[in-house]
């Protein structure tokens, strides 16, 4: 999304449970730098909301006292910020070079075949995102993924990965 | 069965990596088993002695003599420079006037390595009592643990072994009526290799990109909100304790002659059991690499990565040869790093690996110097077309001096991570690249 996106978008209102959970991270720092929390209240936007939104970047802006640029630099510089709106489940799978050797390019291709999309992209019915992503730090499990920024996933070889789409999807009602 | 319910299934649970019971001499893994991470367990394995020690009204020990101990103990920085932990913490000046801070870098995302996740999860007091001690030896108050966002439940864990700490009046004001103050919270990344880097670490614990900065001024001077900051990794942290409790001599009794201690090693790739293996420094090659169950499938060993994915290649031939120490692995050409382990064997391609290595540094290059972000694309693609095929005889002399172009020119240290690894796998695989160049195909049949 460009600059002038979130420049013309309207402001956010976060809920009091959310604003409440803000204020538990910003109470780490100096009063003066409550910009320090911008990270921990990024994943608790995208916890709740499941992206990052212009209105929300301004919303938090105005939360942490600080430009809404300043914002935006952190959702395009921080990978794990959806930018954009991403499936119920958004799983990112490591390909990097322990995980490669154990066969991750095989199995991301094996599980973006099998949901009919692309690397990168979202299910038709909106369930599943896959993409790959960068070392998850939990090489010696490979291959590795982590489901909506949270839950890790060990050994994730191509069966593993079928009866995970298949529970998820019951999990949903839609099997 | 809920969404919560199927993900948790596939949950790590520590069986693999760490409660597999080869480890030799562990002090930092040692008599866990996944479930006894909380401050009772941790109290119940002399958690918290090594603290009541130092500040004991009667018999306890100075912050100078915390840093002596520490010093002689020869633990060296186990995130991947190696430098000496007493040392760094005598920068700290001594007589500063106002806020000190002590951080804990937990950004662990150098690929091959996951030691650090296996101590937040299973141990972490370990790291809360080495923070404390470190702070009490450098004076200081206030403590960061930055922790790699990708492992949230690292995070959450932390910030209840915290809340036990600080209930058990470990942390805070007046610890155990000693009249030291320390105040420790963890702060979550949230996915960007360069904040394992220390400096923009600390930008990042501002609030901002991940920056690296212009070194000097060093953090001891000008660190977190420009006040003077030491920064250790989580083992390093984590040694601390056990350091104090049994006496620095132990702990250098139990490595090498300059190499302190035992070191967690991921070992990764083609071996039969991965984990994270705590040995003492010095331990030979060959026996690091039984202890992960050998080369799977009855391969031969044909090149490892000894030190993260940074860390340039060396080959079988070199290797065995060696011990897991900082010394003999730089003598090699290589460095210990994070201690990641990567093995590879017989049927693997070096420019395949090595592509896939160039792919990750250009993504994570964060842009702020030219031949970082530009030499690092220019490395990946043209790994990448001497991959499909589509190599020059002449591209081995660019892709040698776009590297050399990056080395040393850089504010931080990424442009090397990404230049050595190129280095390394040309000064040792150089005829696997020419082959691909030459016969627009592969010398190893297949590739997993």
């Amino acid at each position: 999304m460009s600059i002038s996106t979130v420049a013309d978008a309207p402001v956010a209102r976060f809920s009091e449970a959310t604003i409440a959970r803000f204020d538990q991270e910003v109470v780490k720092y100096p009063p003066e730098q409550r910009r320090s929390a911008i990270l921990a209240c990024l994943a608790i936007v995208q916890d709740e909301q499941g992206w990052i939104s212009p209105e929300s970047e301004k919303a938090l802006a105005r939360y942490l006292d600080i430009e809404p640029i300043s914002v935006h630099e952190a959702t395009t510089f921080y990978d794990m910020c959806n930018t954009q709106p991403v499936g119920r489940y958004k799983i990112n799978m490591c390909t990097n070079l322990p995980c490669q050797l154990h066969g991750a390019a095989r199995a991301l291709k094996h599980l973006t075949d099998k949901l009919g999309i692309e690397d990168g992209q979202t299910t038709a019915d909106g369930l599943f995102t896959v993409a790959h992503c960068e070392c998850l730090g939990a090489c010696a499990d490979a291959p590795v993924m982590i489901v909506n920024d949270r839950s890790m996933c060990s050994f994730m070889t191509e069966d593993r990965l079928d009866q995970l789409v298949a529970e998820l999807t019951a999990a949903e009602g839609k099997a | 069965m809920s969404a919560a319910q199927v993900l948790a299934q596939y949950a790590s649970a520590g069986t693999e990596s760490c409660f597999h019971g080869r480890h030799i001499k562990p002090q930092i893994y040692a008599d866990l088993n996944g479930s006894n991470w909380r401050l009772a367990d941790y109290e119940a394995r002399g958690g918290y002695a090594a603290l009541r020690k130092i500040l004991d009204a009667d018999n306890g020990m100075t912050p100078d003599e915390v840093i002596t101990e520490v010093k002689e103990s020869a633990l060296r920085g186990r995130g991947g420079a190696g430098f000496p932990t007493g040392m760094k913490w005598s920068f700290m000046p001594r007589k500063f006037q106002g806020q000190k801070y002590v951080v804990c870098n937990s950004d662990e995302g150098e690929p091959g390595t996951c030691k650090d996740r296996d101590i937040l999860m299973f141990n972490p007091h370990s790291v809360i009592e080495g923070m404390i001690i470190g702070a009490y030896g450098m004076g200081v108050s206030v403590g960061y643990n930055y922790i790699h966002g990708e492992i949230w439940i690292a995070y959450e864990r932390f910030e209840e072994a915290l809340q036990e700490a600080r209930a058990a009046g470990y942390l805070g004001r007046n610890i155990l009526g000693s009249g030291f103050d320390f105040e420790l919270h963890a702060h979550p990344g949230f996915g960007a290799y360069i904040c394992g880097e220390e400096t923009a670490l600390l930008e990042s614990l501002e609030g901002k990109n991940g920056w690296p900065r212009y070194k000097p001024p060093f953090p001891a001077n000008v660190g977190l909100y420009g006040k003077p900051t030491t920064v250790n990794n989580t083992e390093t942290f984590a040694a601390v304790p056990w350091i104090i409790r049994n006496g620095a001599r132990a702990f250098l009794e139990t490595g090498i002659p300059n190499n302190g201690g035992t070191k967690i090693f991921s070992v990764t790739g083609d071996v039969a059991l991965p984990g994270n293996y705590e040995v003492p420094l010095g331990t030979p090659f060959p026996e690091l690499l039984e202890l992960a169950g050998g080369v799977r499938h009855g391969h031969q060993l044909k090149a490892v990565i000894p030190g993260g994915s940074s860390a340039p290649v060396l080959p079988a031939s070199i290797m065995m040869d060696l011990s897991m120490d900082f010394d003999d692995l730089a003598k090699a050409g290589s460095m210990m790093g994070s201690g990641a382990v990567i093995v590879m064997d017989e049927t693997r391609c070096m420019v395949k690996s090595l592509m896939r290595l160039s792919y990750f540094y250009m993504h994570e290059s964060c842009g702020q110097c030219t031949p970082c972000r530009e030499g690092t694309g220019w490395l990946w693609r043209m790994v990448q077309r001497i991959e499909d095929g589509a190599g020059r005889p002449e591209d081995m002399a660019i892709l040698d001096e776009v590297a050399g172009n990056i080395l040393g020119r850089t504010i931080c240290a990424l442009g090397d991570a990404a230049a050595m690894p190129v280095q390394g796998m040309i000064r040792h695989f150089r005829a696997e690249f020419e082959h691909h160049i030459k016969h627009k195909a592969c010398l190893v049949p297949e590739y997993l």
